[in-house]
């Protein structure tokens, strides 16, 4: 007896693209508790999604260039795959209301032009410390004229090592706060393979300055898309043409 | 209003492992005001709950019984109920490590209030082995581990779940118990408390706990006092629990919810993100279970059976899927496939759902309740994954004395025709250690798994069949008819499961077709002590968490010999000891320690059904008092219940579409 195939779903008869937010307590949700609560999220919205074919078919959702449990983001995006063309406000009216708050979703459009994933090439990041201005910017400026610096970090795969300053495009570190206890760091980090992560580039800060650093910082993205490499600006993926 | 620890907590988060887990935020979690009484008409005091499945979140999140009260509790304006749950070792020595303030206390999950500023801590034990985890909570939160010593500022310390009902291990850890089914009676304490804070909580704490304990249904065990026979051949056995002061009442009652349509709870089931042991919504479709199978704690301290109407399970399903975006719905119950309309909920809801991702699953299904139909509707929408039953005994002796009567031709005859109908994996569990077994009993699970495989293999004229073999030590539970048995040691429970594992692999015609699954003995021994103790074994239970015991229901940090010392040092003196505990019978005269909490069973039927088990000659088999004559097991005259079945004979309508 041959084992039987499974159905073949009909293809996707639209694509959207989604822009979300990680904020407040929910940034401590990890890449696949996010994926399990979109995927519960598009159900209980009644999205009409395409699935996979397959024994076991799954909604058809595909993620960009996740960031880090922990952090907060601003700037992340999935596409979904759907098998009945929808009105796009009330789709999204419908995800918001269908996620928990801090799981915010921020603007959904119609995809088009390249793949997704070719449009994320660098994010701009957050990084607010408490610790003294006064220790951490000559500390950013040693880094920045650093040609290299070799950071190591623990990945699925082992102890990894890797240059964190080529990423780096761009970085400005200022006081924050009134009397200058903590710091606020802006950096335009570019993707690269092995991803290199803002908490990366701290690490090497610290590294380069032989820093200690006594708080937990908080790390925002605050936007991803195409880098425009003269002016360092940062284009939205979702209105890319 | 006590502050939210969370910003102490959150720069230690990014450093523990899945700190999802503890920031709360679910969907349909519930957010109230501290004083949410005071915005009620009348501006009354506000009555605040803690509840807590001492497990981890993964494990306790999905827990019913919890979700239930949440929610009952949270619908009342005046009520504040949050949840809380074990830390793992990482964030707890951080947590004891502090900050600038100091420890950080054990804190809610929904607004992160520390746990010793609620009016009532309310913790759900479904099994014994949570013990240790209850007093690393009070410990973390900064309450007194005993109730004697706390004080007008500790919250009341109350214990529920099945485990409560032989609460005396930890009697000098609570402040109160309550046997039973918990969503009226969290209701009736909260308006106890309601109405002692409103007075100005006069007589303090103690007055409070006085008024609890006279409704009759609360057991607060500082108002009864524990003797032990010092001499004679009972030396070290109970002599009686008696009430230290009057008005309170020698006996307290479980607690029975009847007509469970009308608590159609959860109706805003949690949503977590953090992964958990159940990624599904579950209905419980009745309570109860009179099958009489002996082992069966369960079924016999949720008597009687009480169904939930098709119509009702059917609104429920429903409903739960669309509010959480679960496509797994499970019927829930300890026997589902026994519900009067089972056949006409699965076809109902089949239907429903046809051409959607929702499917449906039944477990606990009994061998003689299968049929091929309704298996066919559960799986209509879905894959066919696997079928689990659970014969439990090995030999036919044996489900003869746990009263589990289900033939080996009936379970061949079963597993012939799902292999027949495109089934490839079949989950069969059994327990070891039962009263009266041999290793020859045991053994038969091995014959019984190869004819399995044969007949499948028969049937389906493929070699692909599998079948799953799931053991568990048995452990005797008070208020059955086994709490009399002498539960058998850990060497002898692994020798039989190493002989039984040894003798499916030997065999090359089958050994590859059928799975092993077993856990050593020793946690069960541990167990056993914890189920059936009394008072003195608080001492125990003290010195393992003390010792380091935490988690005691995950295999990797459950220690045995850290149980064992404890036991030898907490025992010291009392002239009783570990095997006193688990491996002694007990006789008919012997006072059980929770012999005075009343869960309806007529203690002379169970010793009845007790001596009809281990007598060999006896030819008495135990039916169903759902269609055979009621047998006199004393629940419902006891607890003025009744048994309520269906069938309703309705169908379920097809759902308009919106």
């Amino acid at each position: 007896m041959a084992r039987e195939q499974p159905t073949q779903q009909p293809p996707p008869v639209q694509r959207l693209r989604i822009r979300y937010a990680k904020r407040g307590r929910l940034r401590f949700t990890s890449h696949r508790d996010f994926s399990r609560a979109f995927e519960r999220a598009v159900f209980r919205a009644r999205v009409p999604m395409a699935y996979s074919s397959g024994f076991n078919p799954h909604p058809r959702i595909s993620y960009a260039g996740a960031a880090p449990t922990g952090s907060a983001s601003e700037a992340e995006y999935l596409e979904i795959a759907l098998a009945q063309s929808v009105d796009i406000a009330a789709i999204q009216a419908l995800l918001v209301e269908a996620l928990p708050t801090g799981l915010d979703i921020l603007e959904v459009v119609d995809s088009t032009g390249p793949a997704l994933s070719d449009l994320l090439q660098a994010s701009r990041w957050q990084i607010e410390i408490a610790v003294p201005a006064a220790d951490l910017v000559p500390a950013v400026d040693r880094f920045r004229e650093a040609e290299s610096v070799v950071v190591e970090r623990m990945t699925k795969k082992g102890l990894r090592e890797f240059d964190c300053r080529a990423p780096v495009v761009e970085m400005v570190a200022s006081a924050a706060g009134e009397d200058g206890s903590a710091t606020v760091v802006d950096l335009l980090l570019r993707h690269t393979v092995p991803s290199v992560r803002p908490d990366d580039v701290l690490s090497g800060i610290c590294a380069v300055a032989g820093l200690e650093l006594s708080a937990v910082p908080l790390l925002t993205r605050l936007s991803q898309g195409l880098l425009d490499e003269d002016t360092h600006e940062i284009s939205d993926p979702l209105h890319a043409s | 209003m006590p502050e939210s620890v969370f910003p102490r907590l959150e720069p230690i988060l990014p450093t523990v492992s899945k700190p999802i887990q503890y920031v709360g935020g679910e969907l349909n979690s519930t957010l109230k005001d501290w004083d949410c009484g005071s915005s009620t008409p009348g501006g009354g005091e506000t009555v605040r709950w803690a509840l807590m499945y001492p497990d981890a979140y993964e494990v306790g999140l999905p827990n019913q019984g919890v979700q239930i009260l949440y929610e009952v509790l949270n619908e009342r304006d005046w009520i504040l109920a949050e949840r809380t749950y074990a830390v793992w070792p990482d964030l707890e020595e951080k947590m004891r490590a502090g900050d600038a303030q100091g420890p950080i206390p054990q804190f809610t999950v929904d607004a992160h209030r520390p746990v010793r500023a609620f009016d009532v801590f309310g913790l759900s034990f479904s099994t014994e082995l949570g013990y240790t985890n209850m007093l690393n909570a009070l410990d973390l939160a900064g309450i007194a581990l005993h109730a004697a010593e706390r004080t007008e500022d500790d919250p009341i310390v109350l214990a529920g779940g099945h485990a409560a009902f032989n609460p005396e291990p930890i009697a000098r850890f609570i402040d109160a118990a309550v046997l039973g089914d918990g969503e009226e009676v969290v209701l009736a304490i909260s308006e106890v408390v309601r109405e002692w804070k409103t007075q100005g909580r006069p007589g303090g704490r103690e007055e409070l706990l006085r008024r609890l304990a006279v409704t009759g249904n609360i057991y607060v065990p500082m108002f009864y006092d524990v003797s032990y026979l010092e001499a004679g051949p009972g030396r070290g056995q109970v002599a009686a629990v008696l009430p230290n002061r009057p008005g309170i009442p020698a006996r307290v009652t479980k607690h029975t919810l009847m007509d469970l349509d009308a608590w159609p709870y959860p109706a805003k089931p949690l949503v977590p993100l953090a992964e958990t042991v159940h990624e599904r919504f579950s209905v419980e479709i009745f309570r109860g279970c009179t099958r009489g199978c002996r082992f069966c704690q369960a079924g016999m301290i949720t008597r009687p059976v009480r169904e939930r109407s098709l119509k009702t399970i059917g609104d429920m399903v429903e409903n739960g899927i669309r509010t959480t975006g679960f496509e797994e719905v499970g019927l829930l119950s300890l026997s589902s496939a026994d519900h009067t309309e089972i056949a006409e909920v699965a076809k109902g809801l089949a239907d429903r759902y046809e051409g959607s991702n929702v499917s449906l699953s039944l477990p606990s299904t009994r061998v003689d309740a299968f049929n091929i139909t309704l298996a066919n509707e559960f799986s209509r929408n879905g894959r066919r994954s696997g079928l689990t039953f659970a014969p439990e005994g090995g030999s036919e002796r044996m489900r003869k004395v746990i009263n589990k009567m289900v033939s080996e031709d009936d379970l061949i005859r079963t597993v012939a025709t799902a292999y027949s109908h495109g089934w490839r994996q079949v989950k069969l569990y059994f327990m070891v250690g039962l009263p009266t077994e041999t290793d020859e009993d045991v053994l038969q699970i091995a014959d019984l798994a190869k004819r399995v495989i044969a007949k499948g293999r028969e049937v389906s004229g493929r070699n692909d069949i599998r079948c799953t073999v799931s053991i568990g030590g048995f452990v005797p539970k008070p208020h059955t008819p086994f709490q009399w048995a002498a539960q058998l040691d850990h060497e002898t429970t692994d020798a039989r499961l190493t002989r039984l594992r040894d003798t499916v692999r030997d065999d090359k015609r089958y050994g590859r077709a059928i799975g092993f699954r077993y856990h050593d003995g020793k946690p069960g021994t541990i167990e056993g002590l914890l189920s059936r103790g009394d008072r003195r074994v608080g001492a125990v239970i003290e010195q393992a968490w003390r010792d380091g015991g935490r988690f005691d229901g995950w295999s990797e940090h459950f220690s045995y010999d850290r149980w064992y010392a404890a036991a030898t040092t907490g025992l010291a003196g009392t002239g009783v000891d570990l095997d006193w505990y688990t491996v002694r019978e007990r006789g008919y005269d012997e006072v059980l320690p929770w012999d005075h909490l009343d869960s309806g069973l007529d203690k002379d039927w169970l010793w009845a059904d007790w001596e009809d088990a281990i007598d060999p000659t006896s030819v008495v088999e135990v039916e169903d008092c759902r269609w055979t004559p009621c047998y006199d097991c004393g629940v419902c005259p006891e607890m003025g219940t009744e048994i309520q079945i269906g069938p309703t004979g309705q169908q379920l309508l097809p759902l308009s579409v919106v």
